[in-house]
């Protein structure tokens, strides 16, 4: 353990900014979420058929957790059910770069030869994570009491969060053992979370027991708010010390820089492999499956449901006000249908910024220098990526319109009519999409050093989007958003200027990055 | 090639002034201590920066208009080779060799075999000195005229290190042009024609090593029948009884030996400048300044 000090003191010196940034943005959202319930559902009554409606619809507690009681503290415990899938993922994620990102760099050898112990990596990377997790614990105990809420059941909430970060921060622990690469071992653990994340999402519905399997789930299951289970906090902890145990001895027994799983071979050429293009398809090939995988799942899952929630929401004006506003259309299901493309969409543009930025992950990888050395001039590499940037996203919200509209009109009894809709809603998200994609490629082009600026606007307009109509924020604030813009489809009416100018906009700003790209200095 | 080239980074001045011509079909050390502006003349050659004065021509072109056409004419292997995690090494040879416009498949394959690389790997487990080999392959792999190579043997072992300078000599009897930035003393006696030596992104010595040689200093031991008190225009002057030692430049060798030969002479030893002090002097300086 020698040496493990120092290393927590570089950790927390490289990710200053980061760190402070997530804890903040964690805390912050469950006492936004317990305000917004206690300005929307402000009296027993409202509250009590909310709650009904929530247990007749799957499709949220698949997606958010289960439902316990019908205070504000226990809607607010479950509506932050994806909060704990956003931290674990942030705590493996985390505790993966600071041990087999470094090892893969070759970073970990400079550490590990002077005097520094066997295990002080491992420590550093679990202890600064753990430590983190329990702060925003504290945070949110804080936050949440302060906020007016029972502070027991605030503490318990702020713990249970803590320890689903913990169990995933050994997650990732042990898979940065097991691969010798970065990349996999983070696949390796995203796919862990995901598989906690479908059971739990299968499980809960059913109030079935299936959910207990689910690490993910735990924190939920000890009901903070509610009939407030403490000891359900015992089982993350236990499992988290399991697997550390098997990241540590894993650890002692193998060579630095080597895996427990062999690494696999590639091909000795390739004959298809002749152009940026090709190129870029190589490089953005898994991004643009994963998403479209994820966003299909996500569109038959939740379309299903579209009718239940038109059936409960029926019967109560106050929440079809409020899918209102949030969808803005016509009929209730409708609304539901466009509300949920509206999130959709913020999704997917995560997804054309992540594709657009690969430009400069190449860039600063110093792996565009040796292919712009070629015969390849400067806009054909550049375009080769930006065409997946903006038609990845398409293909993914086709994928998501085709797979929503078939269990929309499969749950309306209309498939026929539904289908088409549902793809066209789908479509007319993308401007608003190819927005912030372009942004990425005008700030890439333009001021390369601030092309992470891009997930600072996507946060903004998110924030906008989920905030403002609630706050009720000045239009000119809100108009600031492409999202905003969006027509809201199906239900509302298919206007063409927005869409256009949307359309124009994305060009326009792609175009200037281009132009920018094409006359400055490269790396 | 290159004269009078100006480039900063933000109150950084990488390149000031520098110039550097390379005659066709010769092989071009460029020489330099880290950080003297060596890798930024490459890149500017390469279009991949702009300079901020002076004029560039690279085979004819501007390195920056014309950059595309000119590419299809030379290839670049860079001093730390990174290649795509995901992809093997025999892919990105196909890949770089192709967007240059073509490979030679037989020189390929005899190149794997003589730099001993396995093409199966991916780009992430390949260690750094197989990673260069890599570049190696895909650029000498290219039917060019011009190879540029920026420390292309950092990480290689002695075999493989002779094995470059084996294809870098066979392409030089192809009639190909080499611009070799180098540390690596031996490599460059052995390989180049002529040498561009500069520091702080200036040009302080260009020439064939024999030029070269001919402006440095011999160092002398000898012992005299007398003491002598001074010697005009010596360097390094050791005096030990009768005994003296010093290093002296060329143009004043002859002088210095009749000032010796009026002493006396018992015995005298001469080393020609070794050109590890050649550049020795000039990095110094360079240090200094």
């Amino acid at each position: 353990m020698t040496g493990t000090w120092h290393l927590i003191r570089l950790i927390l010196r490289r990710d200053r900014v980061l760190l402070p940034l997530w804890l903040i943005i964690l805390a912050a959202l469950p006492a936004s979420y317990a305000a917004s319930y206690a300005e929307l559902l402000p009296d027993d009554a409202a509250r009590h058929q909310y709650a009904v409606t929530t247990a007749g619809t799957p499709s949220f507690e698949s997606l958010l957790g289960p439902l316990f009681g019908d205070s504000t503290g226990a809607l607010t415990a479950q509506r932050v059910g994806t909060v704990y899938a956003i931290l674990a993922l942030i705590s493996l994620l985390t505790v993966i770069r600071h041990t087999r990102t470094e090892e893969d760099a070759g970073r970990r050898e400079l550490i590990a030869a002077t005097v520094v112990g066997r295990h002080a990596a491992l420590s550093a990377a679990l202890i600064v994570v753990t430590a983190a997790n329990l702060l925003l614990a504290l945070l949110i105990t804080v936050t949440l009491a302060g906020s007016g809420l029972p502070a027991g059941g605030s503490l318990l909430l702020g713990l249970s969060m803590a320890v689903t970060g913990i169990v995933f921060a050994a997650v990732g622990a042990l898979t940065a053992q097991l691969t010798e690469n970065a990349g996999p071992a983070r696949g390796l653990a995203i796919i862990v979370l995901g598989g906690a994340f479908l059971i739990r999402a299968a499980g809960d519905p059913a109030d079935s027991w299936l959910s207990w399997l689910s690490p993910l789930a735990w924190g939920q299951q000890a009901q903070p708010y509610a009939d407030e289970k403490w000891w359900a906090l015992a089982l993350p902890l236990a499992l988290a010390a399991v697997l550390a145990a098997a990241a540590y001895r894993i650890s002692v027994g193998r060579d630095v820089g080597a895996g427990v799983l062999p690494a696999r071979l590639g091909p000795a050429g390739s004959a298809s492999l002749a152009s940026p293009f090709a190129l870029a398809w190589r490089l953005q090939r898994g991004l643009l499956l994963g998403w479209s995988a994820g966003l299909g799942v996500a569109g038959l899952a939740v379309g299903g449901t579209a009718s239940a929630v038109m059936d409960a929401f029926a019967d109560n004006p106050q929440l079809a006000d409020i899918m209102a506003r949030l969808g803005g259309g016509a009929s209730l299901a409708d609304a539901f249908v466009a509300g949920l493309l509206g999130i959709m969409a913020i999704a997917v543009s995560a997804y054309g910024i992540q594709a657009a930025l690969r430009m400069r992950a190449e860039e600063t990888g110093l792996r565009a220098e040796p292919v712009l050395a070629t015969a390849t001039g400067r806009v054909p590499w550049a375009l080769s990526h930006v065409l997946f940037a903006v038609l990845g996203p398409a293909v993914a919200l086709l994928v998501l319109g085709v797979t929503l509209g078939i269990s929309y009109g499969v749950s309306m009894g209309d498939v026929g009519g539904q289908l088409p809709r549902v793809i066209g809603a789908a479509l007319v998200q993308l401007p608003a999409v190819a927005v912030l994609t372009g942004l990425s490629v005008a700030l890439f082009g333009l001021l390369p050093r601030l092309s992470a600026l891009a997930w600072g606007a996507l946060g903004a307009f998110l924030l906008l989007g989920q905030i403002g109509a609630i706050l009720q924020l000045d239009p000119l604030v809100l108009d600031v958003s492409p999202f905003t813009h969006t027509p809201r489809l199906p239900g509302g009416t298919l206007a063409a200027t927005p869409v256009l100018t949307l359309s124009l906009i994305a060009a326009l700003l792609i175009a200037a990055g281009l132009y920018g790209f094409r006359r400055r200095d490269i790396g | 090639m290159v004269s009078g080239l100006h480039k900063s980074f933000g109150r950084t001045h990488a390149l000031n002034g520098l110039d550097l011509t390379v005659g066709t079909g010769e092989v071009h050390g460029f020489l330099g201590p880290n950080g003297s502006g060596k890798s930024t003349t490459i890149r500017v050659l390469l279009g991949l920066l702009k300079a901020d004065a002076g004029t560039a021509r690279l085979l004819g072109g501007d390195p920056w208009n014309d950059a595309t056409a000119l590419h299809r004419r030379l290839a670049y292997v860079p001093g730390d080779v990174t290649l795509w995690p995901n992809l093997s090494g025999g892919e990105v040879i196909d890949l770089l060799g192709r967007l240059r416009g073509g490979l030679n498949t037989r020189r390929r394959a005899e190149l794997l075999e003589r730099f001993d690389l396995d093409p199966r790997k991916k780009g992430r487990a390949y260690s750094k000195g197989n990673r260069q080999k890599v570049g190696l392959v895909a650029a000498l792999a290219s039917d060019v005229e011009l190879l540029i190579l920026d420390e292309p043997t950092s990480g290689l072992d002695p075999l493989m290190e002779e094995v470059f300078r084996e294809c870098v000599q066979e392409e030089k009897r192809r009639g190909r042009t080499v611009l070799l930035s180098s540390h690596i003393l031996a490599e460059v006696e052995q390989l180049c024609d002529r040498v561009s030596i500069i520091r702080n992104g200036q040009t302080v010595e260009t020439g064939t090593l024999t030029d070269l040689r001919h402006l440095s200093r011999t160092s002398i031991t000898a012992d005299l029948a007398s003491p002598v008190a001074d010697l005009p225009d010596v360097h390094d002057l050791h005096v030990d009884g009768t005994r003296v030692r010093f290093q002296v430049d060329a143009e004043h060798l002859d002088a210095v030996l009749k000032h010796l030969s009026h002493a006396g002479v018992r015995s005298l030893v001469s080393q020609p400048p070794t050109l590890e002090e050649l550049f020795k002097r000039h990095y110094e300086t360079a240090a200094r300044s």
